[in-house]
């Protein structure tokens, strides 16, 4: 079975800040069958609509999932208010996540604001080979960044106002690194415009790009084809489904 | 265990339960979880003669016990449905119900005459889509084309003709009649009525298309409400749709009148819900000792 939904028990709940929540799930199923760049769709108690929710962290030897999610609106704030030994009811893992390069020498990844959880995957997969560039609005939103130290890849981080890291886009390291590196892969996860900036970047300089996308979905699994994603294949402009499909894309086949 | 074996316009469903169009595909995505041989049939996506790219996302938003959409009919088409999807449906066991929705009365035939020479089980027409700006819901809300569309497709096809209809009309019952009159072998109701939400923060629709078709429990009394109005007003089988999302909800859709019924929105909140929905819908009759289903359906005692 590729994906399974069930009750499970939240083993772990902690605060990483203003409205962010990591919350570790025990669901030997799920961890096991998951990839980087999936996701899983959680039903928030009394509400029609999952959300879906990216995986940060897979510990297939203790069949935990870890997920971080913003506190946006009901929905998310619903998940985030379910606590230690509780359950949640979540599908998954579902979507088709990052293509993994076991060739590659050197990869960049980057996250920005809530796109940095599922870059963790890859961090932990690339180890040094990597360097995560994480983007934030500003100190008090910057997360993970001890994380991503572990796995032993190289960390810059960015913020917008200063406060902490570097005062810059993630584009400007991204563009100094491609230039003056031999880059095998770039995978980013965060808001579209940034995305189709580091999407571009990554085009011109001809660097295999992988992008997460994000939108608003229905049955999580490609069968309603509500989170339609305009692509382009082959030369003929198709709608892709977010679900199914992504949330991971070529940086090629995405339509900004 | 009791009979929950129906049967629609001289079609055998092994139990009245079936996602409704839209909501399930072509089945693909949920045999992952369970047989579709369980399942009392399937409405497919609808239909158009051609591919349909659909409306530009966001397509979906929640609302207070129920939901609002607006796909506008993304498919790839009738001729890609024959040759790619319906074959395998086939082999499962289960009836299904090609769901077609053309933007013109032509474009409908066209679809329908095709789908007459496959073994497909039974044609719902689709005249009720809020989602598109040509054909859908414009069809279905007045009495002279609900019947011309009707009639159109009935002269094209010998498959049981079901005809799906619009809750956002004056009298439903006018359009059911009309349909009956035209030559259509059952009536499927509610679609889904048209609603909006708006993103205070942004001052903008949440939905790109600004408005979107509601469903969900929230809709449930009043697709009660029109389905009993539908059954006492016409001879031919009703099917049930509208926030049905448990076995309870679709007894109490039957004793309005309803043959079997049609599971959308549930299935977003709970994958299984259709499965869940037949095993508590049998759980029911067992504990008050009702040996077959059909003995519940119309059988409301109205004041």
């Amino acid at each position: 079975m590729k994906y399974t939904k069930s009750l499970y028990p939240i083993v772990k709940k902690e605060s990483l800040g203003k409205n962010l929540v990591k919350i570790d799930i025990l669901c030997p199923d799920i961890a096991n069958a998951a990839q980087p760049g999936q996701f899983v769709h959680i039903l928030p108690e009394g509400m029609t609509l999952r959300r879906p929710i990216s995986i940060c962290n897979i510990d297939k030897e203790n069949a935990v999932l870890t997920i971080v999610f913003e506190v946006k609106q009901e929905g998310t704030e619903r998940i985030a208010n379910k606590n230690k030994g509780e359950n949640l009811d979540i599908l998954g893992p579902l979507g088709h996540g990052f293509t993994l390069k076991p060739e590659a020498e050197k990869v960049i990844l980057i996250g920005g604001g809530i796109g940095n959880p599922p870059m963790l995957t890859l961090a932990k997969y690339y180890g040094s080979k990597a360097t995560v560039i994480s983007g934030f609005r500003s100190a008090e939103c910057v997360i993970l960044q001890d994380e991503f130290k572990n796995t032993g890849a190289e960390t810059i981080l960015c913020t917008d106002n200063g406060t902490s890291g570097r005062k810059a886009l993630v584009t400007e390291p991204l563009k100094e690194l491609i230039k003056n590196n031999n880059i095998d892969a770039v995978y980013a996860c965060g808001p579209t415009p940034m995305l189709k900036f580091i999407a571009a970047i990554a085009n011109e300089a001809d660097v295999f790009c992988e992008v997460s996308m994000e939108e608003r979905m229905g049955c999580g699994i490609g069968a309603c084809l509500v989170c339609a994603c305009k692509l382009k294949k082959e030369g003929k402009d198709v709608m892709g489904h977010v679900c199914k499909d992504g949330p991971v894309f070529s940086s090629k086949e995405v339509q900004w | 265990m009791a009979n929950l074996s129906v049967n629609v316009a001289g079609v055998d469903f092994k139990n009245p339960v079936i996602p409704a169009s839209g909501v399930f595909g072509y089945g693909r995505e949920y045999e992952e979880l369970f047989a579709l041989s369980k399942l009392g049939g399937i409405a497919t996506k609808g239909t158009t003669i051609t591919e349909r790219p659909g409306n530009p996302a966001p397509r979906i938003a929640e609302c207070p016990s129920g939901m609002i959409n607006s796909v506008g009919l993304q498919n790839p088409g009738i001729d890609a449905f024959i040759s790619r999807e319906l074959p395998n449906l086939l082999t499962k066991d289960t009836v299904i119900l090609a769901n077609i929705a053309g933007s013109t009365i032509d474009e409908c035939v066209t679809i329908a005459e095709k789908l007459d020479s496959t073994d497909v089980h039974m044609i719902e027409l689709n005249i009720s889509c809020p989602n598109v700006k040509k054909g859908g819901a414009a069809f279905g809300v007045h009495c002279d084309s609900a019947e011309a569309i009707t009639k159109a497709v009935r002269n094209a096809t010998k498959k049981p003709l079901i005809v799906k209809l619009s809750p956002n009309v004056t009298d439903i019952t006018e359009i059911a009649r009309a349909v009956e009159s035209a030559g259509a072998d059952s009536v499927s109701l509610i679609n889904t009525l048209l609603g909006m939400r708006i993103d205070i923060n942004t001052g903008r629709p949440i939905l790109k298309n600004n408005v979107g078709g509601m469903s969900g429990p929230a809709v449930f009394p009043l697709a009660v409400r029109m389905v009993w109005q539908v059954a006492n007003a016409v001879s031919i089988p009703v099917i049930g749709i509208g926030g049905i999302d448990s076995g309870k909800a679709a007894i109490e859709m039957m004793m309005a009148g309803a043959k079997a019924v049609q599971i959308g929105g549930a299935i977003f909140t709970d994958p299984y819900a259709p499965i869940r929905i037949i095993d508590e819908m049998n759980e029911w009759l067992d504990k008050k000792e009702i040996a077959d289903i059909n003995e519940i359906i119309g059988s409301v005692k109205p004041w």
